[in-house]
């Protein structure tokens, strides 16, 4: 009953979190550069907008694409909340993401299909240490399943410290924030103006909107899991490490510069083996 | 409700201008003006963009260009031209390659005076165009 009760909570409020979280998000940037900033609710206007918009659809393939990258994002998140299994949860948001890359490409413009290529190269940085979390998981706890890994006597991270900093490390390149926002970026006027939304517009720019909101959630969940254990305090660390987390990116996103791509993915590996391989060896060791 | 006019995102074409009125554009997103608290986006991009700021006159060599983003803008959108050269060709008037101001290719929607148009001047602008954005898409939502 409960897991169904947190599925239907994270599909009506993964949208409101996610808004609410890009709002303060805009709005602590802001402070950080000596502006005033946009309100809290900013974001909200901003898909609203969007979805009263005309949408000018280049190629109709788009638009499909464009749903399956939200579906897929979706039933990731449905899985993760519904307490399922983390590893088909991971198979599902990579797919999500190829849909999201062949939206873009679809589009046959320059901007867009260089910043499909980007993404490419982002996955190859960042998947790697995705599949490391998986298996950390499974070996600290004995269970790829997000219900029992949240009920287990220990923390997660009491034995996967470096699995969790290794996390930390790509989630900036999931959140698509500077250094690593090589291939779209949440602020405007970039490089390659938007890399990979520059061909969608209106209803379909929402929808990716959107579809990041619900996968920002998920991957803030995955920190909570960390964290979690059959403790009711462990939830309050967690929601706390969950916004340190949070505010550390917003502060790297506008202390750094964007890296070339070969930093980007050296970097991701390094960290990816030296400090999730290095822990997942300790781990066998110890178990 | 319309959202339009809480979210108006822009996109800035400099055409013949001196850069003087650009200079000015890229002010209003400085912490001094910080046009962003008004949900205002300089994104660059004519699909996204709600509003076409444009700053300089027309000649030969930019007239398709400019077409070419507003044709590109989804609706409602609103053009405002920034500065004296953007709304009527200013000292350059009557120079043999201008053709005048923007209102000589595209329907200007709002216009902004000054040479360089100050930055309050151009707030003012965004702030009238945005009122207009929303009356615009009142009226679309209306024609459906």
């Amino acid at each position: 009953m409960i897991k169904i009760v947190s599925t239907v909570l994270y599909l009506v409020f993964a949208p409101v979190f996610g808004g609410l979280l890009a709002g303060v998000d805009r709005k602590i940037t802001a402070r950080m550069q000596g502006r005033k900033g946009p309100p809290i609710l900013q974001p909200f206007y901003d898909i609203f907008k969007l979805f009263s918009k005309e949408a000018i659809v280049v190629d109709h393939l788009q638009n499909l694409f464009v749903i399956g990258y939200l579906v897929f994002i979706i039933f990731t998140g449905c899985l993760f909340f519904y307490g399922g299994d983390l590893l088909l949860a991971f198979f599902a948001i990579t797919l999500a993401e190829i849909f999201l890359i062949m939206c873009a490409s679809s589009a046959n413009s320059a901007y867009s299909s260089m910043g499909s290529q980007r993404e490419l190269l982002q996955m190859m940085a960042y998947e790697p240490m995705i599949l490391i979390v998986a298996i950390g998981f499974y070996i600290a706890t004995g269970s790829f399943s997000v219900g029992e890994i949240i009920t287990s006597q220990t923390s997660a991270i009491a034995t996967t410290p470096g699995i969790f900093l290794g996390y930390l490390y790509i989630l900036t390149i999931k959140f698509r924030k500077s250094p690593f926002d090589l291939s779209t970026s949440h602020h405007a006027h970039q490089e390659m103006v938007k890399g990979l939304t520059v061909e969608l517009s209106g209803r379909t720019l929402g929808i990716t909107e959107l579809a990041h909101w619900y996968e920002n959630t998920f991957l803030i969940g995955i920190i909570a899991i960390f964290i979690i254990n059959a403790t009711w305090w462990s939830w309050i660390v967690a929601l706390a490490v969950c916004a340190l987390a949070y505010f550390m990116e917003i502060l790297i996103d506008n202390t750094y510069a964007r890296v070339k791509w070969k930093v980007l993915l050296n970097s991701s590996w390094i960290v990816a083996f030296g400090l999730g391989i290095l822990n997942l060896l300790a781990l066998y060791y110890i178990k | 409700m319309s959202f339009a006019s809480k979210s108006p995102w822009l996109i800035h074409y400099d055409g013949s201008s001196c850069n003087g009125c650009d200079i000015e554009v890229l002010a209003c997103l400085t912490p001094v003006y910080d046009v962003e608290r008004f949900g205002v986006i300089n994104t660059g991009n004519p699909k996204h963009a709600d509003i076409f700021l444009i700053t300089g006159g027309i000649n030969k060599q930019n007239e398709e260009v400019v077409k070419q983003i507003y044709d590109q803008m989804p609706s409602p959108k609103v053009v405002v031209a920034v500065g004296a050269c953007a709304c009527n060709g200013g000292i350059f008037k009557e120079c043999y390659n201008i053709m005048g101001g923007v209102d000589k290719v595209l329907p200007v929607d709002i216009y902004v005076s000054g040479c360089a148009a100050r930055p309050e001047a151009i707030i003012d602008g965004v702030v009238k165009a945005v009122a207009l954005l929303d009356e615009k898409s009142k009226s679309i939502s209306q024609g459906r």
